[in-house]
């Protein structure tokens, strides 16, 4: 079976004002989005409690509230979660409690109310832990774009450096304008998510890029254009084949993963759908603006590739 | 042109089968077992131990699958829990309080695979259940302290020397010692100087208010803080022996944190209450004119005279100790294992701080002949480690606490001294509880992930891709038995957020293959021949492979430095894979194509699809 046998070359370069406004309009939108409603940080990064508890009967999500009311518990969110039986509680950082006196608090009151409730899992963090997860992310974000730029720039170009970077930072920030939009949870896993999509998508651009090179080699006489333009033409089968295949195996954790890997395979899924997208029309039409041509990617020092040509000349 | 050289066979063949071997203990689940472990520091784990459990077991006629020792205790391996449990309460009423029970669970890897270091994959406690804590030591309150008890220290030797001084007093962090003239201040800095050298002073005044300042050097305050640091952890070290808990985790996080993990534990609200208590250390008079043997054993019977309290010491005789306390633990600076210069025996060397020595002097001058109990009050009952004759009045604050049966005795003794308090407060500042049955739900969901994900692209690869498809998923198969084979070799702790790596890796590794396959059809495309196309196709593929695979290490290597916990779990695994698929995408499955292929005289075409 194959289903990208395609003939002549696909002049995505001439879309590139479209693609780069596309790219612009969402880019706009999600800091907009990230600006005005701001990220719903998880109580990884906030601080505070969150309890998972489970009763043998559907929960009586009034009835709880009423119990964190009764031990003087303010701003507790109570909603259900999965099912009519697993309740999920938040509260924030409480000043006058430590952590450990107000999971024990919450825990204690809840049995008294309702002997059957099963406390599953239980997540305190401290103010100041969640502090020093900014700026721990921030910094791995920063490493990895710093990392990838320098190894990009020696094994290609900086132009291509820069224009990776760009792209794929710019899958970064759409992926955090979901975030807001939806205003599903930003925790940790979500960070990783985000940070191992990054690496990946890059990997897209690198494949253009390498095949970009190669053409810039063989077909001497196109321009730098027709060698972008049959460069993405040529990948782009195994660009869709190899995102079907992650997005196959991200789909699963979607359905199979419960909750704890729900936002990072969205994370995920999100990134990826970006990838295809911004790894190749937007990082191609900025590398080609920044001026990549044959004689800054190859030098003048390179051989006569002769069967080559021959072999690939359109 | 396309035959791999035999050794190249037997490397992969040799890699997939410590691979498999290596993976195998992870399908042997886990049986019910109980642990042993010695509860207090000074005892060890060694055969008589072992037989001890042995013989309580067959006397008690209940039957074992295993019996085994290793670095942390005994364990004995049980058939069901219901003997498991039945087990336990025999054990604890036989070893006493002197050994921890705690019920487990134990691998039922065959022993030819244990012998050869093979085991399953460690779990993190999102994935069996348990607690996690993180604890901040409170390194102010550890260097104030250490100031507080310098103050004390100045006093004495001030006093000894009979320098004049009208105030002294601790601010903040620095000692402030106030004279009317200067040339007192001077001889005093010249004394303090000598004796407490890791102080910086000054002097400053005029008139007749001088002040001595005293500050501590920025490498006496990181002393105090690791010596702080590194007595908290040894304290909750015991105090958590005390819990039964099976595989306990206490680490040193950073510079003052400490984190625990207690796997298996449900009970959050009795291990914080351990966690925040203080076992202590208390030096008493033994009350001599009591302790006849008459006087003794109506003091067993019941009868103890007022006044006194009755404890036994390590061997087991009673002593009719003093109510009133001479010193407590806190007055201890420092203990150590040591040597007696007369007679060669062991002892341990104890240094009390300034005032504990002062108080210390005066007692061994006025009770000369008499004998000198100390207390250990761990898990709320009292024992008598020792009750050394005083030979003679004993100042300086060095005291040597003879009778240790031997050097080992020693070393216990001095860790339970200095281990007995903490040396500054700790805070808990997160906490982490999963339910057991989370636990197995969420082992169940990234299994499931992975399998279920791994079976789709399995069909769409082959569908797609024919025989080099099949080929693609062997190579991906292959993979993933390496990558679990490491996991378990290295014993890194499996999170879900490691699980869900696995799966990420193995989605992330078919595209090295993809770009393989793609390649091979264009270079069949452009009119080459079966074999020339297979050939180009995984050279021109290996270089792009290998820069994708450099930006995704990237990533995943920056994960590893900065992210904590579950993200690390995720960056180990994650970088892992992807060293697995460079060998597995490459190696294995070029070998794989070359087999069916490669020693073929004619191929009509290539089944790619």
């Amino acid at each position: 079976m194959e289903l990208f046998r395609i003939k002549k070359d696909i002049p995505f370069m001439s879309y590139g004002r479209l693609t780069t406004s596309i790219s612009l309009i969402t880019f706009v939108l999600a800091i907009f989005f990230l600006l005005h409603r701001g990220l719903n940080y998880g109580v990884d990064f906030t601080g505070g409690t969150v309890m998972e508890v489970h009763y043998p009967a559907a929960a009586n999500i009034e009835q709880i509230r009423q119990v964190m009311d009764g031990v003087g518990l303010k701003d507790v969110t109570v909603q259900n979660f999965g099912s009519s039986q697993d309740v999920l509680i938040r509260l924030p950082v409480k000043k006058e409690l430590s952590i450990a006196q107000l999971s024990e608090k919450i825990s204690s009151a809840l049995k008294a109310a309702d002997a059957g409730a099963e406390i599953r899992r239980v997540e305190s963090v401290g103010s100041q832990v969640g502090e020093e997860l900014y700026e721990n992310g921030a910094l791995a974000l920063l490493l990895v774009c710093a990392g990838i730029m320098g190894y990009l720039a020696l094994r290609f170009e900086w132009r291509f450096a820069v224009a990776a970077i760009i792209a794929n930072m710019h899958d970064v920030i759409i992926i955090l304008g979901f975030f807001a939009f939806f205003q599903w949870e930003f925790n940790l896993t979500v960070l990783a998510a985000i940070l191992a999509v990054l690496g990946y998508s890059v990997n897209e651009s690198v494949v253009v890029f390498d095949r970009v090179r190669e053409n810039f080699k063989k077909m001497r006489k196109a321009s730098a254009v027709q060698v972008i333009d049959n460069a993405i033409t040529r990948t782009m089968s195994r660009t869709i084949i190899t995102h079907m295949m992650t997005q196959t195996m991200v789909c699963s954790m979607l359905f199979f993963g419960g909750e704890t890997l729900h936002n990072f395979s969205l994370a995920l899924t999100i990134g990826i759908l970006f990838g295809i997208y911004s790894s190749v029309l937007v990082a191609c039409p900025i590398a080609m603006w920044l001026g990549v041509s044959r004689a800054n990617l190859i030098g003048d020092t390179e051989k006569k590739p002769k069967e080559d040509e021959a072999a690939v000349a359109p | 042109m396309n035959r791999y050289p035999i050794w190249k066979f037997v490397l992969i063949g040799t890699v997939f089968i410590i691979g498999l071997l290596y993976t195998i203990p992870n399908f042997f689940g886990e049986s019910p077992a109980v642990q042993i472990s010695p509860a207090k520091t000074s005892l060890k784990v060694d055969d008589s131990l072992l037989r001890k459990v042995e013989d309580t077991l067959k006397l008690a006629n209940i039957p074992f699958d295993g019996l085994f020792m290793d670095a942390s205790g005994v364990k004995v391996r049980f058939a069901n829990t219901d003997t498991q449990l039945l087990a336990k309460d025999k054990l604890v009423g036989n070893l006493g309080k002197d050994y921890t029970v705690a019920l487990n669970l134990v691998p039922q890897t065959p022993n030819w695979l244990q012998s050869i270091g093979a085991k399953p994959m460690y779990l993190g406690l999102d994935l069996r259940g348990g607690v996690h804590f993180l604890l901040q030591v409170d390194m102010k309150a550890a260097l104030d302290k250490a100031a507080e008890s310098t103050v004390g220290d100045f006093r004495m030797s001030l006093r000894k020397e009979k320098i004049n001084y009208y105030g002294i007093e601790r601010q903040g962090q620095v000692v402030v010692i106030k004279f009317e003239s200067e040339a007192e201040a001077t001889k005093a800095r010249n004394l303090l100087a000598k004796d407490f050298s890791d102080l910086t002073y000054k002097i400053a005044g005029s008139d007749k208010d001088f002040n001595l300042t005293a500050s501590m050097s920025v490498m006496a305050q990181k002393r105090i803080q690791e010596f702080a640091l590194k007595q908290n952890l040894q304290t909750l070290h015991n105090r958590i022996n005390e819990l039964g808990v099976a595989e306990p985790i206490v680490q040193q996080q950073g510079l003052d944190r400490i984190v625990v993990q207690l796997p298996g534990v449900q009970d959050t609200a009795k291990a914080k209450e351990i966690l925040g208590r203080t076992a202590t250390l208390e030096i008493r008079m033994v009350d001599e004119e009591k302790s006849d043997m008459a006087t003794l054993q109506k003091a067993q019977a019941g009868q103890v005279p007022f006044g006194d309290e009755l404890f036994a010491d390590r061997e087991g005789r009673p002593v009719l100790v003093k109510k009133s306390v001479v010193l407590t633990g806190d007055r201890i600076t420092d203990a150590g294992p040591g040597v007696n210069g007369q007679n060669g025996s062991s002892v341990v060397n104890v240094t009390l701080d300034g005032r504990g020595a002062g108080i210390f002097k005066n007692v061994t001058r006025e009770n000369v002949g008499k004998r000198m109990a100390i207390l250990l009050i761990e898990k709320g009952s009292t024992e008598v480690i020792t009750a050394p004759v005083i030979n003679e009045e004993i100042g300086g604050g060095r005291v040597q606490i003879s009778g240790m049966a031997n050097a080992q005795e020693a070393t216990d003794i001095s860790l339970l001294l200095r281990a007995g308090a903490l040396a500054a407060p700790m805070e808990i500042i997160e906490e982490r509880t999963v339910g057991p049955s989370m636990g197995e739900e969420n082992i169940k969901r990234g299994v499931h992930s992975t399998l279920w994900g791994f079976a789709a692209i399995a069909v769409m690869m082959i569908v797609y891709y024919m025989v080099f498809g099949g080929v693609s998923v062997m190579a991906l198969g292959v993979n993933l038995l390496l990558l679990v084979a490491i996991l378990s070799m290295l014993q890194a702790t499996l999170t879900l957020p490691g699980l869900a790596a696995i799966a990420l890796a193995l989605g992330m590794a078919i595209d090295a293959n993809v770009l393989i396959n793609e390649r091979i059809r264009e270079e069949l495309r452009n009119g080459n021949t079966p074999q020339a196309s297979i050939h180009a196709g995984y050279d021109r593929a290996f270089d792009t492979i290998l820069d994708s695979n450099v930006t995704t290490l990237i990533a995943g290597l920056a994960l590893f430095m900065f992210g904590t916990g579950p993200i690390k779990g995720f960056a180990v695994v994650h970088v892992l894979g992807i060293m697995t698929s460079m060998f597995s995408a490459v190696l294995v499955s070029r070998a794989l194509v070359n087999l069916l292929y490669g020693y073929r005289r004619k191929i009509e075409h290539l089944r790619i699809g």
